[in-house]
């Protein structure tokens, strides 16, 4: 009995929660379109968001592609089609690796970031303080942060995706003394729109997903100092498992689609 | 007669099963400095918030310049907010923002007024809580009695008809306590400012206020001046100003 009610207890809070998230994206996606319109405030998240994360983010995009390139080098060896190292890397990078990767390293650090921030607001009552002096902490603190993130992450992904590209030239180079014509003229026949645009446009709503949890996880936030610490870490988490499992439904959608 | 400018009516509140607020009942006059005297967890400050809307109560209504809260949406009470300040317990200042851009903030928020005129309000606000020159300062650079002070000077910014205090002077030396106290009165007087002073602190209590109400398990028990309160025979009141009860 105690564990149906319990079952029952946290499917409720589950509901509850995905509720709140549903009307918190709705009125922070709202907000963006709500004047007055503070540039400022979107330039400060964008630099945030986007230069703050631009060099972690092509290291990792670097290496992935080296990586990448090794390991295809690797397995098509096998079948001596090692020289299409160039198509497989790409189009891994362009469709899948480049924006997974991108957002969640992204989500780790921009999340907690906004969860830690929004957080410390919450338990000094700075949120209370500004609703107080008449603001709302939607529009001020939500919406920029949700606007960063979509305008942010798409372009970071393409910077990923050529570093990453770039990463797997230098190893095919070097592993397999490819000329770098080839290496490109075999990614140009590979890769289409449809596949960059798939891998982009799954970046749109990954942004979302980061702004939105981060606040979400920041507003939430009780019980102090501890509160703060419990906020970021669910709020990492979350992201992490969320950005996963939207790609693969995004991933579907896309392939229904383009 | 008194012109009654803030009007709680059978208002109850509960957190997680546990009842705060038990049945509040209380009038408050316009220009009156009214304390809100009770051990800590009373819910004074639960009750404090829930003037302006910042929690709403489970059941009851509060109506506050004739306007009733409990029945307003958000942006009414951003407008409701522009006659109302308030000085949080930690004074709550925007940790990113400069003193200026925290006293600016409300004047941006509310007032269409020119940069030159935030600038000469900021100054005028920061002069009245002796503070001048400091603009420039994070609130990390403040000293506790500063923060409250600047806190105050936000509040008092858009002029407004009421100001609520949570907790003024906790946590201070009696001499800044004492500054606090003196800047509570002034404004009333200067500015005919409806005070709403939440606190545990019984010289300010006997200080400031005009009248005190009592709260003791989620219900006034009294209301009354400093002198009622304190020739009060009424056992928890009694055991409250002797200290008899953990505050």
């Amino acid at each position: 009995m105690n564990l149906l009610l319990s079952i029952d207890q946290t499917i409720k809070k589950f509901l509850l929660s995905m509720g709140q998230v549903t009307l918190l994206t709705f009125k922070g996606f709202w907000g963006i379109f709500i004047p007055p319109f503070n540039l400022k405030l979107l330039l400060k998240e964008i630099d945030n968001f986007g230069a703050g994360s631009l060099l972690l983010v092509n290291i990792i995009a670097l290496f992935t592609g080296m990586v990448m390139s090794l390991q295809t080098i690797y397995g098509l060896s096998m079948y001596g089609a090692e020289m299409y190292v160039g198509s497989v890397v790409s189009l891994s990078i362009v469709r899948e690796l480049g924006p997974v990767l991108t957002s969640i390293m992204v989500g780790a650090r921009i999340g907690s970031g906004i969860a830690a921030e929004i957080g410390s607001m919450q338990v000094t009552e700075q949120i209370d303080a500004m609703r107080a002096l008449g603001a709302s902490p939607i529009k001020k603190l939500v919406s920029p942060k949700i606007l960063a993130g979509l305008i942010t992450l798409p372009l970071l992904t393409i910077t990923a995706d050529f570093i990453g590209i770039f990463g797997g030239l230098i190893i095919a180079i070097f592993e397999l003394d490819i000329d770098h014509n080839f290496y490109f003229n075999s990614i140009l026949t590979t890769i289409t729109v449809s596949d960059f645009l798939s891998g982009i446009g799954k970046t749109v709503f990954f942004g979302l997903l980061i702004a939105v949890i981060g606040c979400y996880f920041g507003l939430k936030t009780s019980g102090g100092t501890t509160g703060v610490g419990r906020s970021t870490t669910i709020s990492v988490v979350t992201i992490s498992i969320s950005i996963l499992i939207a790609d693969f439904f995004l991933t579907k959608l896309f392939l229904m689609v383009l | 007669m008194e012109k009654t400018i803030i009007e709680i009516k059978n208002v109850c509140k509960s957190f997680n099963g546990h009842r705060v607020l038990n049945n509040i009942n209380l009038s408050i006059h316009e220009g009156e400095i009214l304390s809100l005297l009770g051990a800590s967890g009373t819910g004074k400050s639960v009750l404090l918030k829930e003037l302006i809307g910042l929690i709403q109560p489970d059941s009851g209504d509060i109506f506050v310049m004739g306007k009733n809260v409990t029945q307003m949406n958000e942006d009414a009470l951003i407008k409701l907010r522009v006659h109302v300040g308030m000085l949080f317990q930690g004074a709550a200042l925007f940790d990113s923002l400069t003193v200026f851009e925290n006293i600016a903030y409300p004047l941006r928020e509310h007032l269409d007024i020119s940069e030159n005129e935030i600038k000469s309000r900021v100054s005028e606000k920061l002069q009245l809580v002796g503070l001048k020159g400091i603009e420039a300062k994070m609130p990390d650079e403040l000293s506790g009695g500063m923060k409250k002070r600047v806190g105050l000077a936000r509040a008092i910014a858009t002029d407004p008809e009421i100001i609520l205090y949570d907790e003024p002077t906790t946590g201070l030396d009696p001499m800044t306590a004492q500054r606090i106290n003196e800047l509570i009165m002034e404004l009333q007087k200067k500015l005919g400012i409806t005070s709403i002073v939440v606190t545990h602190d019984l010289h300010c209590v006997k200080t400031v206020s005009d009248r005190i109400a009592m709260l003791h398990e989620g219900k006034i028990i009294t209301v009354g001046a400093w002198q009622e309160i304190a020739s009060s025979n009424v056992k928890e009141i009694k055991d409250f100003i002797s200290g008899n009860i953990c505050l």
